[in-house]
């Protein structure tokens, strides 16, 4: 089986892109299935039903998503295995920008979106900078001005990765990416052992573990502070 | 080539000295940089635990990074292979599997080529197989050649350099800038010399081709459909990397069409337009009609057609003028009786 993870900011065309490059794998007699990571609440994994493809979701809800991620995978490619995928689809969201969701050794891709502003890809972290390949989306509305300057700014931030276009909505571009995607040399039959490429957000103070009250008393553990002197 | 180990002993000021374009990867990796005197290795040695968790990489995968940024600038500006002399298309299939009724068909640069046929029928695939430039290797089995050679891959994955521009008419501006800001950037992005004067040109081009005139402050975001268009024109002609560009439509409302196109194939680029109307169509040189996913037949356009073009542009003079009479609060008259008879023949 191969691994595949998604991962990029919300409202990014993750599940769209992901949709249309599933069409093109299917066309090959591949069997895929995903599982869709969210926070809250998601509805996504009644669109891949409908695609008929193979779908668990998981809600990380109070806990940050990466980690539940983390706590997860290992469980998520035996149930991939056991379903005798060809390809398993990991989509996880990056709520904080600060995600990294991303395992050595196991092909990382980040969608992100034209439409998000031409420094998204400078406030974006690890999720951008240690993706393999990067996927930009909803470049059929904005102009081609904006296209250019928005894939040389995600080429600054992450220059050994593949940047390509693919549009969620028509399907272009997803034929292409899908090729990329599969590797039949390529079998994971276990990420046991294997290590993150970079560490994930953490946090660890009084509020991790459920203070409510404000005030510098209860605050303990990992914490920040913000820069408010005169510049 | 570039030695990763001489970067990380080499200083900023050094590396950017050496190369400038650095600059902006420098900030783009949000490396904390207090003095530019220090080199990378003790820069990244000096890092606390917070700076370290923005850089996000260690010295050893920044010097990497770097290197690859540095040859892909490299090749961007050192290139002169980006001049697409010749686009090819040679046949694959339609959606049947039926072989597609022609063998090679040549696109010159400077050509305009126009690509009808109804929606769902293959135009989309027909532009992505020229921008994959497909080997065989995409349902359709065509094969794309440039300058009569298989094309380099780099055109596939790299970020900066595409080998097909598009201009649609869904397209609009999202960022908050004035259209000088605006072709500032785009120039800063592609590391022209001649910056100052390119974008002049580009605004005075853009101001010739829209109906209505708009300033240099104005803002990208609140110009009309037709300065919009004229701009998106202007600039993708004049500052595009892309050799070829591909037009969805062009509205015929506030902006000189014929003046568009002749920018565009002025400045050496291949332009293909899929469009569903005659004027424009016949303003192409050659068009492909595609049907159920294939390239049905190639016509050249015809001299009865470049005649009858005339009598369209009458048409469409007439229909623009009436435009202008009705903005301008004028009473509209008929137009002749003959018009008239040809309405109700």
């Amino acid at each position: 089986m191969n691994l595949v993870t998604f991962s990029g900011p919300p409202s990014s065309g993750k599940t769209a892109v992901i949709l249309k490059t599933i069409e093109a794998i299917q066309q090959q007699e591949l069997k895929v299935g995903v599982v869709k990571f969210d926070c809250l609440y998601t509805d996504d994994d009644e669109l891949y039903r409908k695609a008929g493809v193979p779908v668990k979701k998981g809600l990380s809800g109070s806990l940050c998503p990466d980690h539940y991620f983390v706590s997860n995978i290992e469980e998520v490619v035996q149930w991939g295995r056991e379903r005798d995928l060809d390809l398993l689809i990991t989509e996880s969201a990056g709520l904080c920008n600060r995600c990294s969701p991303y395992i050595k050794d196991i092909k990382a891709i980040c969608v992100i979106d034209n439409l998000s502003g031409i420094n998204t890809p400078k406030k974006i972290g690890p999720m951008l900078k240690t993706a393999d390949i990067v996927v930009i989306t909803k470049g059929d509305i904005v102009s081609q001005a904006e296209r250019e300057v928005f894939a040389s700014r995600v080429s600054t931030v992450n220059p050994d990765a593949m940047v390509m276009n693919v549009n969620g909505l028509t399907g272009q571009g997803a034929f292409e990416f899908s090729t990329l995607l599969y590797d039949e040399e390529d079998h994971i039959d276990t990420v046991t052992g294997k290590k993150l490429r970079f560490s994930m957000p953490s946090a660890m103070c009084s509020y991790c573990l459920g203070e409510t009250r404000i005030g510098a008393e209860h605050q303990l553990g990992n914490v920040r502070k913000i820069e408010l002197g005169d510049e | 080539m570039i030695k990763k180990e001489e970067l990380k002993n080499s200083t900023v000021n050094e590396i950017i000295e050496e190369y400038p374009y650095t600059e902006s990867f420098f900030d783009g990796q949000k490396l904390a940089v207090d003095d530019g005197d220090k080199s990378l290795r003790e820069i990244f040695a000096d890092l606390t635990v917070e700076e370290m968790e923005d850089v996000v990489f260690d010295v050893d995968q920044f010097a990497d990074s770097l290197a690859s940024h540095i040859r892909n600038m490299q090749e961007f500006l050192g290139e002169n292979d980006s001049v697409v002399g010749t686009l090819s298309i040679l046949a694959g299939k339609d959606k049947d599997g039926e072989l597609e009724n022609y063998d090679k068909l040549d696109i010159k640069s400077g050509e305009i080529i126009s690509i009808v046929g109804p929606t769902g029928s293959g135009k989309s695939r027909l532009l992505a197989d020229i921008e994959w430039t497909a080997q065989g290797d995409t349902p359709t089995e065509r094969k794309i050649l440039i300058n009569d050679a298989v094309p380099d891959k780099k055109w596939r994955f790299t970020g900066g350099k595409k080998l097909v521009a598009q201009l649609s008419q869904n397209m609009n501006f999202v960022m908050d800038l004035s259209v000088i800001e605006f072709l500032n950037l785009h120039a800063e992005s592609r590391l022209i010399d001649n910056q100052e004067e390119v974008v002049e040109r580009i605004f005075t081009e853009a101001n010739q081709l829209a109906g209505e005139q708009f300033s240099r402050d104005a803002q990208i975001t609140s110009l009309s459909g037709g300065q919009s268009r004229a701009l998106m024109i202007a600039d993708t002609a004049i500052l595009s990397s892309s050799p070829i560009i591909l037009i969805d439509e062009i509205e015929n409302a506030g902006i000189n069409r014929e003046k568009a196109l002749e920018l565009l194939v002025g400045e050496e680029k291949v332009v293909l337009m899929a469009t569903h109307d005659p004027i424009l169509a016949l303003m192409g040189d050659k068009r492909i009609i595609i049907n159920n996913g294939g390239i049905k037949d190639i016509i050249k356009t015809t001299a009865e057609e470049k005649e009858l073009m005339k009598e369209l542009k009458v048409l469409d003079k007439v229909m623009t003028d009436l435009r202008e009479d009705l903005r301008y609060g004028k009473n509209l008259s008929r137009i002749s009786d003959e018009l008239a008879a040809v309405k109700t023949a």
